[in-house]
């Protein structure tokens, strides 16, 4: 069971909590996606406005533990500003740090996030830091004081699973005893599970089940895959081979041609 | 004075950070705090003097992924 700054969840998913088609949904789906960790965010609010509390208020009610993140940052500065004021709102030093880099495919900018996570970490914080499958930023990062890697699957909300499944299982035998978690790209149970079987040890995701026609199904579906792939790998898949090999037996076939 | 209050002008009698978030409304809400791109912890807000043209980002808790 891996562990993410000391926290062992039972079922290693962290559920975003963004486009839901309403407040109840999003409380049912992580209900029914069993998971611990959900991710929250910081925006703007005037003084009138009570929508960020009552989304605070719903997220404590559902008793999990909240992992803010620094969406929508371009810059260093922006990230590691927006962090100190998610430690203060949220009450945790966990952070998920996300520096944009490009927005047509929002994949991270890797040298400003090596130089934030290194920041923020030396200021106590426990760093999730939004990164590629790149084995050498993976480093730098845990040289930053990183003690867990979220690669991306797919560019956040396009629902095209694992890209670089190379790539992937590379990151994942370059690091053995890190923390690594899928973050993004994920749309169906399927991709989840395949992570899993990969060896990665958590999944981090949103989209694929907030935009869901049924959000609370697919959650548990989800919740039902990534136990599944989990068990796979512990399960230690066969090999693959090019050419067939028959299951059935052929000694003692009855001779009827 | 006006300040730019989350992008937007707005005007206030209040001399300082903390002064201004009861002036507009925040008192008891959940909110974290910038002035001028930097952040301003909740205990330090009675302490900063505001001037005018700063810019005063107020945030709150809100969906993510």
């Amino acid at each position: 069971m891996a562990s993410f700054y000391g926290f062992e969840p039972d079922l290693p998913l962290f559920l975003g909590t963004a486009l839901y088609p309403s407040p109840a949904i999003l409380a049912e789906a992580v209900k029914l996606s069993q998971a611990e960790v959900v991710t929250v965010s910081l925006r703007r609010e005037s003084g009138g406005e009570g929508a960020g509390q009552a989304f605070w208020s719903l997220i404590r009610d559902l008793g999990v533990k909240v992992l803010p993140n620094t969406a929508g940052c371009h810059s260093v500065k922006e990230a590691v500003t927006t962090a100190q004021m998610a430690r203060e709102v949220f009450g945790t030093d966990w952070i998920k740090l996300e520096v944009i880099g490009e927005d047509d495919t929002l994949q991270p900018d890797v040298l400003g996030l090596v130089e934030a996570a290194r920041i923020l970490s030396d200021d106590g914080f426990k760093v999730f830091p939004y990164t590629t499958e790149d084995i050498v930023i993976g480093g730098r990062l845990l040289d930053a004081g990183c003690e867990v890697l979220m690669p991306w699957g797919a560019p956040i909300g396009s629902g095209r699973g694992l890209n670089n499944l190379y790539g992937l299982r590379t990151m994942r035998q370059h690091f053995p005893d890190i923390p690594l978690v899928i973050d993004a790209g994920i749309g169906l149970p399927s991709h989840a599970a395949q992570a899993m079987e990969l060896g990665y040890d958590a999944i981090l995701l949103n989209t694929a089940v907030a935009k869901a026609g049924d959000p609370p199904r697919m959650a548990l579906a989800f919740a039902e895959a990534i136990r599944a792939g989990r068990r796979a790998l512990e399960a230690q898949p066969m090999e693959q081979r090019d050419m067939a090999a028959p299951s059935t037996p052929v000694m003692g076939k009855a001779f009827l041609a | 004075m006006t300040l730019l209050l989350n992008g937007q002008p707005q005007t206030v009698s209040a001399a300082t950070l903390a002064e201004a978030l009861v002036e507009l409304g925040y008192e008891g809400k959940i909110v974290a705090t910038a002035v001028n791109g930097s952040f301003v912890a909740a205990r330090l807000r009675a302490g900063v003097v505001l001037n005018e043209g700063d810019r005063i980002e107020i945030v709150a808790p809100m969906q993510g992924g």
